[in-house]
């Protein structure tokens, strides 16, 4: 090959470095997503006499707080975010603990049977939509006094068991014997062993086990809307939808409400996303 | 993408500073004796509350669903075994009826347009493009966010600002909301449901995406094929593993559609838009209970043939 020939396909190379056309066209779609999000950011700081307007598109003039201020006050924000916050502190609690001790016994013994066949019964439930249960255990819930907030944790817990045990005796399976047989040479117990070099070991994934376990709790309205019977100890996606008749065209308020709901998400999100987005992969690949 | 268990795991190999002195303590009692890799009690622990649980939380009430579908219980007190009369009479309910027709006809509109613009997103991101990690951040958030809190976000632009900007256009059909046309409102929830699934399936596309090796490109583009044929003829034969996978997930996740709907339509305008989980959760309010047991069962089985259809095309694939 000619040095001629090297120079141009090395010139062509950086000219196709970027495509400037189907940048601009990406650039474009991204307006789908922010649009949206811009108008709620928007709405939420606009004051009432602007937002009664319902002008989508139009800035804040002048800005205000108005909205927010409302919107703690009417929604009592504090305690249903208080609540949301509740529910997924046991959905990730759950999902990381239980899932990883659940996923180390039937590891350790997939030789027998028992532990086997509890790893195709958990396993059996990820065919189970919550609609198809949903009305028994509205029933059983409330039977139990657990029609509350803890009841949704542990619901959600319970619902992705199955997916959770999936992903993390899968990322077992594929770590080096040599790891656990040392522990136990040095005399672990079961229960050292567990903490000292299973849980470390299994950190990654369950850090995207974690994250997808809040996501999933803190926007899930179907399971709180349902279970939870008094509508005082509602999560936050509930309320926003409990208090839609309230809100009426008070825009700034109702927005400002989203908003502060949307956000926390959001926030997550940008600050794990690694996690989140090879736990979407990982997923795909597993279930 | 799809080695990210390897990129990931950087974080973790600090492990966890719990080896203090107990670290150096040497356990003193020779400890089980024999053979090491028997279940002990810890094990036991680790898995058996959780079983419990799960049975008390899953298992029970699937069992107890199915049972009282062959009952004409309303929810509590005294009940008789009916047969299959609420099979029967659902069958031939136009309400439950419309819902799955509704249901099964808007996820495979939605599954369509989904995955079509999740790979054409995820060809574009996967090319040579300017800010792509912030593209790619953007075109995530959708599946972030809080289903139902996005649909009245939405529900506001489609009832005031979309019908408001096709007055100033002067264009008839779209002056007034969508939501409220009985005709129309599906499409609302069609474009909703898409926005919130396309970043999840994009992502899956991308995994697939990257690890078609570089010289299958080359090799075309010295022949001459322009993007697009490289597009149909290379890229979406190669991608056909990943498309099955995305058309699966998406259909079944869709059939569970509620969220989004109570947010945008909330079934209406009338029940044009109910879904059969919305039909199944009437059940609660109007004590159909075992009534709407049924429909979930048949639900259940619809689900049932959709996974196992999944099973059998991967291990297909696998071979």
């Amino acid at each position: 090959m000619s040095t001629q020939e090297i120079t141009s396909i090395k010139a062509s190379r950086t000219r196709r470095r970027y495509n400037l056309p189907l940048t601009v066209v990406l650039a474009l779609c991204t307006l789908t997503v922010l649009v949206p999000l811009f108008v709620t950011v928007s709405m939420a700081f606009k004051s009432g006499a602007q937002a009664v307007q319902g002008e989508a598109f139009t800035l804040p003039n002048p800005l205000s707080i108005e909205g927010f201020i409302e919107a703690w006050r009417l929604t009592d924000f504090p305690v249903s975010f208080g609540i949301s916050v509740f529910v997924s502190a046991i959905a990730v609690a759950g999902a990381v603990l239980i899932s990883s001790m659940a996923a180390y016994a039937i590891h350790a013994n997939w030789e027998r049977r028992f532990f086997k066949f509890a790893f195709f019964y958990i396993l059996a439930a990820m065919f189970l939509p919550f609609p198809v249960l949903a009305l028994s255990q509205i029933k059983l819930t409330g039977m139990v006094g657990l029609d509350t907030p803890l009841g949704v944790g542990i619901l959600h817990i319970m619902f992705h068991l199955g997916f959770n045990v999936l992903l993390l005796t899968t990322f077992l399976r594929n770590m080096p014997h040599e790891l656990e047989e040392a522990a136990r040479i040095d005399g672990a117990s079961t229960w050292q062993t567990f903490w000292r070099v299973i849980f470390p070991v299994l950190a990654p994934m369950s850090a995207t086990v974690g994250i997808f376990a809040f996501l999933f709790s803190w926007n899930d309205f179907m399971m709180p809307s349902m279970i939870i019977s008094d509508p005082s100890l509602q999560t936050l996606p509930v309320v926003n939808q409990l208090f839609q008749s309230q809100f009426s065209s008070n825009y700034h308020v109702s927005f400002a409400s989203y908003l502060m709901a949307l956000a926390p998400s959001i926030l997550v999100f940008v600050f794990t996303q690694r996690w989140v987005l090879s736990g979407v992969t990982q997923g795909a690949v597993k279930s | 993408m799809s080695h990210s268990t390897a990129d990931t795991r950087t974080p973790a190999d600090t492990p966890a500073p719990a080896s203090g002195p107990s670290g150096t303590r040497r356990a003193p009692q020779p400890s089980t004796s024999g053979p090491r890799r028997g279940p002990d009690l810890t094990h036991w622990l680790f898995l058996l509350p959780t079983l419990i649980a799960f049975t008390l939380a899953i298992a029970l009430p699937a069992v107890m669903g199915i049972f009282f579908s062959f009952t004409n219980s309303v929810g509590y007190g005294d009940w008789d075994f009916v047969g299959l009369a609420n099979y029967r009479l659902m069958l031939t309910d136009p309400a439950i009826l419309w819902s799955f027709g509704f249901t099964l006809g808007f996820a495979a509109v939605t599954v369509v347009v989904t995955n079509i613009i999740a790979f054409l997103l995820a060809v574009g991101l996967t090319s040579q493009i300017r800010a792509r990690i912030t593209m790619r951040t953007i075109f995530v958030i959708p599946m972030v966010v809080s289903p139902i809190i996005i649909a009245f976000v939405f529900q506001f632009l489609f009832a005031r600002s979309l019908p408001a900007a096709a007055q100033t256009v002067g264009f008839g059909p779209l002056e007034s909301s969508i939501l409220a046309d009985a005709d129309l409102a599906w499409v609302s929830i069609v474009i909703v449901t898409a926005w919130q699934a396309i970043p999840g399936t994009m992502l899956i596309y991308i995994a697939g995406l990257v690890a078609i090796p570089d010289d299958v490109y080359e090799a075309s583009a010295l022949d001459g094929a322009s993007p697009w044929k490289q597009l149909l003829k290379i890229t979406v034969p190669l991608m056909s593993g990943y498309i099955l996978i995305n058309v699966i997930l998406t259909f079944k996740n869709f059939l569970n559609a509620y969220d989004i709907i109570v947010g945008l339509t909330d079934g209406g305008p009338g029940t044009a838009t109910r879904s059969v989980a919305m039909t199944i959760f009437s059940g609660f309010t109007d004590g159909d209970y075992a009534y709407q047991m049924a429909t979930a069962t048949i639900f259940f089985l619809i689900t049932l043939a959709i996974a196992l259809i999944q099973l059998r095309l991967m291990r297909r694939k696998e071979k």
